[in-house]
């Protein structure tokens, strides 16, 4: 692997995280990150959704005109949230109740859109394919994150496990529309805090 | 100054990619759908049995009935029926009570439920959301707030003396109102939902405990297997 491709993995991951650097994706990271097993769920139908289509955007790369390729690249990524739609129902019917409407709205997803226009659409196969596992993994360490925080303060409990003691009376709030907004805000300083301090350390 | 014309591709080049795109996708969808059918047929049907023996306790068999001009009439388990009523009996074969289907709109989209009706208290003893759209975190409180939950110790449906109606309908009020056996609390924050599980009961057992009732001389013997 040429350190170029190896580049384009481990950039998702950090300093161009799509969660928490380019702010994209964020129907899902505020919907359904109020817990840590919706999270993890919600992460890996995405890294499903944009592995298969950058897989199939690069294929079709020099087949697609560009002037129809928006249209080309939507109709792909929905035919594969489609399939993870059936799929997460063969798997768990526990896990597709928890995700409710939001497995269809990967479609709108536009981190998945923008993978296949910036980087699948220009690439090889092989590229596209570790590309877009660096930019699912680092979507999926976001919304961890954000469900991690959410369900240890507004339940008090990590993956269904209690935390604290008995006493502990859980921020309702996190679990609510708002506590999304405030946990990615707090994500946000640490996450751009830590940033800082490590360009600082190079410098 | 001379414009330089640069051809783009032809019309039918375009037509092409997105209708071979389109083929492509739909071929995916369909072999999808065709391989995973079977699995998600099989896994709502154990998903709704072992919701039967969730939402009435003590329950160790269940057996299908149908609702054929006032008289239930039993159907092989494995029979689909949308409205169907679901026996159930404990170890010794009694009859203690049914697992009802009943269905809504939600704030998303439609919710089915099933909820279980004790013949012995007379009364709802539990609810299970069976399929539902609703907000996560929000909508999905119906299945895991405690104090919604407790709505369903003992919902009273009791039948009026000629068995045709219920004596009280099933109401929902606001929040820390409840003060009848037959009213639901809603749920802060998740008020349309829990509002519609109120309502999805409501019309339910309005229609379906008088017809059980009506029903149970002859379904109370022990079952014969």
């Amino acid at each position: 692997m040429s350190a170029k491709t190896f580049d384009s993995f481990i950039k998702p991951l950090w300093k161009e995280n799509p969660v928490f650097v380019q702010l994209l994706g964020m129907c899902p990271v505020l919907a359904v990150s109020n817990s840590v097993y919706n999270s993890l769920a919600m992460g890996l139908a995405t890294l499903f959704v944009l592995m298969m289509s950058a897989a199939l955007v690069s294929l079709l790369r020099k087949v697609i005109p560009k002037q129809v390729r928006i249209a080309a690249y939507i109709l792909i990524i929905a035919t594969f949230v489609t399939m993870a739609e059936y799929l997460i129902q063969a798997i768990s019917l526990e896990v597709y109740k928890n995700l409710g409407a939001f497995i269809a709205l990967i479609v709108v997803n536009c981190m998945i859109l923008g993978t296949a226009e910036a980087f699948s659409s220009k690439n090889t196969l092989g590229k596209a394919l570790i590309q877009a596992f660096g930019v699912g993994v680092g979507f999926i360490f976001a919304i961890f994150c954000m469900g991690a925080v959410r369900e240890i303060l507004g339940n008090g409990t990590f993956a269904e496990i209690p935390v604290f003691s008995e006493n502990y009376e859980p921020w309702v709030i996190m679990i609510l529309p708002g506590g999304g907004f405030f946990a990615l805000g707090l994500l946000l300083l640490v996450f751009n805090s830590i940033q800082q301090k490590l360009k600082k350390k190079e410098n | 100054m001379s414009t330089e014309h640069v051809k783009g591709p032809s019309t039918f080049v375009m037509v092409r990619a997105l209708a071979g795109v389109a083929t492509l996708s739909g071929l995916l969808i369909v072999l999808v759908y065709q391989l995973t059918f079977p699995i998600i047929k099989i896994n709502k049907a154990e998903f709704l049995k072992a919701s039967i023996f969730k939402v009435l306790d003590g329950t160790k068999d269940f057996q299908k009935f149908v609702n054929k001009d006032g008289k239930l009439e039993k159907i092989p388990n494995e029979q689909e029926t949308p409205d169907a009523y679901f026996a159930c009996y404990d170890d010794s074969g009694k009859l203690i009570g049914f697992a009802i289907q009943a269905a809504g709109m939600g704030f998303a989209d439609v919710i089915k439920v099933l909820y279980g009706y004790s013949i012995e208290k007379e009364a709802i003893v539990g609810h299970l959301v069976l399929e539902t759209k609703e907000t996560p975190g929000l909508g999905d409180k119906i299945e895991k707030d405690p104090q919604f939950l407790k709505n369903f110790d003992e919902l009273d449906v009791k039948v009026t003396d000629d068995k045709k109606s219920l004596v009280n309908l099933i109401q929902t009020v606001k929040k820390g109102e409840k003060t009848e056996k037959w009213q639901i609390d809603t749920i802060t924050g998740a008020t349309i939902t829990s509002k519609a599980i109120g309502r999805i009961l409501h019309e339910s057992t309005k229609e379906k405990i008088p017809v059980i009732q009506q029903n149970l001389q002859n379904l109370m013997p022990p079952r014969a297997n």
